[in-house]
């Protein structure tokens, strides 16, 4: 029925359609996305993305930074998990420096990067369930996320935007106590996921508000470039940390979630799994941290030979790759950004059509995106 | 005497205690919803692990009075496109109406805030409903889209829930046999039950409907904040949106109060026949100054000299009231007031308990779809309220004709629930069915 209504040009009633006009400042557009909705009454019969508001031009400032300044700026980019970012970036400039970081080091970024992604799935369940009208669980979320950022604070000073590594491994020895501090959090953190699993998972108005709602197949999802748990969910096992593993995820056991549907369900059910499966991987890694030095052998001046290189991880939104030209100089001649939310949010228009405006709101938050990634 | 003069007092003879009693909703009413707000932000506070408002007054005692300042002083605007006279008129018509059908509830056996109408219930239906007209009124004169979005689901979750809400109520007022709210807390003390338990269902189909009538989450649709912006008061600011949010907490209170009335017993404490039990009667004082003794428990803990008075102050604020509870008991000429008093006593608990139990549910579940709101409306609410009045007027009909009156209810109620569970299934079933329709395979691969 709904797929009828839309082929043909007539509303309902054979009204005039309603444009409304969602952000850039609206609750939960989470940031400073637009979208124009072509409504049918409630029904959506179509969307038109305008991004933009918080271009800052990342991509053509890395061109006039040498390589190390350049990392503090890709944090920016998705703030709610700047340690993904900075791996990325780190990883890619010792790729084409051919230079690896330390096992230590590799050790300890594996750690950090992974309490950022169960951090900023945390930010993601929270605003998602205050978007469906679930108010308590952001708090909830935010609770176990302040003991996150105070480990990333006391390990470098830092809460947000962290810089946490350097190109050739870490500035920063990690501190006394930092391995019993991690423990202490994983230990705790499985009641905590109980929590939001017994508000929300079972719950029918939950259930109702996700299951059958912006459903992606797997199809659609390959064909739009949608990556992360959003591919997840559709059916997809792909996750590069197994696919193309680094950093040191080759050491440890983990599983890829997937999900069946590829609806907003699913997706959720998924980013829970991956926090489960994220601190199994902090309490494996922290047995044994490897000793030995956390700088490779690097330069003080970065200064990598002509050529290209292109590298991705699997950030908590999806693949995160950079793609950096060298021209021998100390500044990259050419840096391009493939952030996942970018990507991701095209899959907006296919997803809403045909669903209420109740449904944008829900669709938009288990898309996860950051807008300051999507307009870097 | 002066003919005008003259007609003037008579006129104020015959109404002082309507008149009276207006200027005491007025001038009370705004106070309370103002606290019931802060208990709410309190209580959420304390269920999302955090402390609420602390900053104004101790423990944020003067947030709601802090409010009501910031409101009066801001900026008044009215958009440019506006229908300037309905956009002022709309939440003055939502305030006024919540603020009237106080008028009719009553708190204690001669404690009514005005006067006793004997289609008491019928009236503060009938006048709360009006407050709709300003919510509509208000969405339409905004010249706004998220406005009239929010005013138009207003609109049919008041029709469909208004409906399920009236038959509920009718099951009610068919086993007390009149619309007068005194005669109804008759009712209940002549059954020596309250009733909730002679019929649970219509109990629950009110919660439900009185939430979505009161624009509570989980049906908060027309105001969500997280689709609409603010819904029908986006455009409103400053004092206009003080009058919607006072008109939606007295509404609280008023569905609380005729829940109260009709289904908890009113003002009769609980088992109000059984003699032995006649030492609750003692609890109001008892209660009361108890939360005095904790007050000064806990004045000892305060960091500072200023809390500390101030927890001596509530402390002796409580023994003040408890003494009044008290007192009638141990003075002869007093013992009159006794029923009035522990009657508003229980009355408020209860009607407290009642937006206990709304705050509750705003806390813990997500907010419903518009479709499935109206489903929920339609096809199960709707359905099984008028099987319920059926099933009500079933059992009242077999006991005139000589059945236990319990066996009778607990048969209906059962069938009732049957219903209930069936309608359910089937509700499931379609909408499973239905989604699986619709979801077509479609890719843009190969």
């Amino acid at each position: 029925m709904q797929d009828d209504a839309l082929q043909d040009n007539s509303t309902l009633l054979g009204a005039d359609e309603l444009i409304l006009n969602m952000g850039p400042q609206h609750p939960s557009t989470h940031g400073v996305l637009r979208v124009k909705l072509k409504l049918d009454g409630e029904r959506v019969r179509g969307t038109e993305c305008v991004i933009g508001y918080l271009h800052r031009g990342v991509e053509k400032i890395a061109e006039n930074r040498t390589y190390q300044q350049v990392a503090p700026y890709v944090d920016r980019m998705d703030y709610v998990a700047a340690i993904s970012n900075g791996l990325g970036y780190c990883e890619a400039v010792e790729k084409l420096l051919n230079v690896e970081a330390p096992p230590r080091a590799r050790v300890i970024r594996t750690i950090l990067t992974e309490l950022q992604r169960i951090a900023s799935h945390l930010v993601w369940l929270g605003t998602h369930a205050l978007d469906i009208g679930a108010l308590t669980p952001l708090f909830y979320c935010m609770r176990e996320r302040e003991e996150i950022l105070k480990i990333f604070e006391k390990y470098c000073g830092a809460r947000l935007t962290t810089h946490a590594f350097r190109i050739g491994g870490l500035q920063y020895e990690a501190y006394d106590g930092f391995e019993k501090e991690v423990e202490r959090f994983c230990l705790d953190f499985e009641r905590r996921i109980q929590e939001y699993v017994d508000l929300l998972t079972g719950n029918s108005i939950w259930i109702g508000r996700t299951r059958n709602v912006g459903v992606l197949n797997a199809a659609d999802c390959i064909a739009l470039g949608a990556s992360g748990p959003i591919l997840r969910a559709a059916g997809v096992k792909w996750d590069l940390r197994k696919a193309q593993p680094y950093a040191a995820y080759d050491q440890y056991k983990f599983e890829i979630p997937v999900g069946t549907n590829g609806d907003t369900y699913d997706r959720y059910m998924v980013r829970i799994e991956e926090m489960r499966q994220s601190r199994l991987i902090c309490l494996q890694a922290i047995e044994k941290i490897p000793e030995g030095a956390i700088m490779g052998k690097v330069g003080k001046v970065i200064k990598p030979p002509a050529g290209e290189v292109y590298h991705s991880i699997e950030a908590p939104k999806g693949i995160l790759g950079y793609y950096i030209v060298s021209d021998a100089s100390t500044q990259p001649y050419r840096v391009r950004i493939r952030p996942p939310s970018f990507i991701n949010l095209q899959a907006l228009d296919k997803m809403v059509r045909g669903h209420l405006v109740a449904d944008v709101v829900a669709i938009i938050g288990t898309l996860d995106i950051v807008l300051g990634e999507v307009d870097r | 005497m002066n003919p005008t003069l003259h007609a003037i007092l008579v006129f104020l003879q015959t109404w002082w205690v309507e008149l009276t009693s207006g200027v005491v909703i007025v001038a009370v009413v705004p106070l309370v919803a103002g606290y019931v707000v802060l208990v709410e932000r309190k209580l959420m506070a304390d269920m999302q692990a955090r402390l609420g408002p602390m900053r104004v007054g101790p423990h944020g005692l003067l947030q709601p009075i802090a409010d009501a300042v910031k409101l009066l002083i801001k900026e008044d605007i009215i958009p440019d496109e506006a229908d300037r006279l309905i956009f002022w008129l709309a939440p003055v018509i939502s305030m006024t109406a919540a603020l009237t059908s106080m008028g009719a509830i009553a708190f204690g056996p001669s404690f009514q805030v005005a006067r006793d109408i004997n289609i008491g219930i019928l009236f503060v239906l009938g006048v709360s409903s009006l407050g709709f007209l300003g919510i509509i009124l208000g969405g339409w004169a905004s010249n706004s889209h998220y406005s009239i979005m929010g005013a138009l689901r207003s609109t049919a979750q008041l029709v469909s829930y208004e409906t399920a809400g009236g038959l509920a109520i009718i099951a009610g007022l068919l086993l007390s046999g009149t619309l007068s709210i005194s005669g109804i807390v008759a009712a209940q003390e002549k059954y020596h039950v309250w009733f909730i338990f002679l019929a649970p269902v219509a109990a629950f189909i009110y919660l439900v409907a009185s939430i979505a009538e009161t624009n509570r989450a989980p049906f908060d649709l027309p105001e969500a904040e997280s689709e609409l912006v603010a819904g029908y008061m986006t455009e409103y600011s400053g004092f206009r949106w003080a009058l919607y949010f006072l008109g939606e907490y007295a509404n609280m209170i008023v569905v609380g109060s005729i829940a109260t009335t009709l289904f908890l017993g009113g003002w009769l404490r609980p088992f109000p026949n059984v003699h032995w039990l006649n030492w609750l009667d003692f609890l109001p004082a008892l209660i009361i100054a108890l939360i005095g003794v904790y007050s000064i428990y806990r004045a000892g803990k305060q960091p500072v000299m200023v809390q500390t008075g101030f927890m001596w102050a509530v402390a002796l604020a409580c023994f003040a009231v408890a003494l009044i509870f008290a007192m009638p008991w141990f003075v002869g000429t007093l013992k009159f007031v006794i029923p009035g008093l522990n009657g508003a006593f229980w009355f408020l608990l209860k009607v407290s308990a009642y937006i206990y139990v709304f705050m509750w549910l705003r806390f813990t579940l997500p907010r419903y779809r518009f479709d499935q709101l109206m489903h929920l409306g339609w096809y199960i609410l709707i359905p099984l309220a008028i099987v319920n009045v059926f099933a009500v007027g079933v059992a009242m009909l077999l006991e005139s004709n000589g059945v236990n009156r319990w066996l009778a209810l607990i048969l209906t109620t059962l069938v009732t629930l049957v219903f209930a569970i069936l309608l359910v299934r089937w509700h499931d079933r379609r909408t499973e069915s239905a989604s699986t329709a619709s979801l077509a395979p479609d890719s843009y691969a190969g």
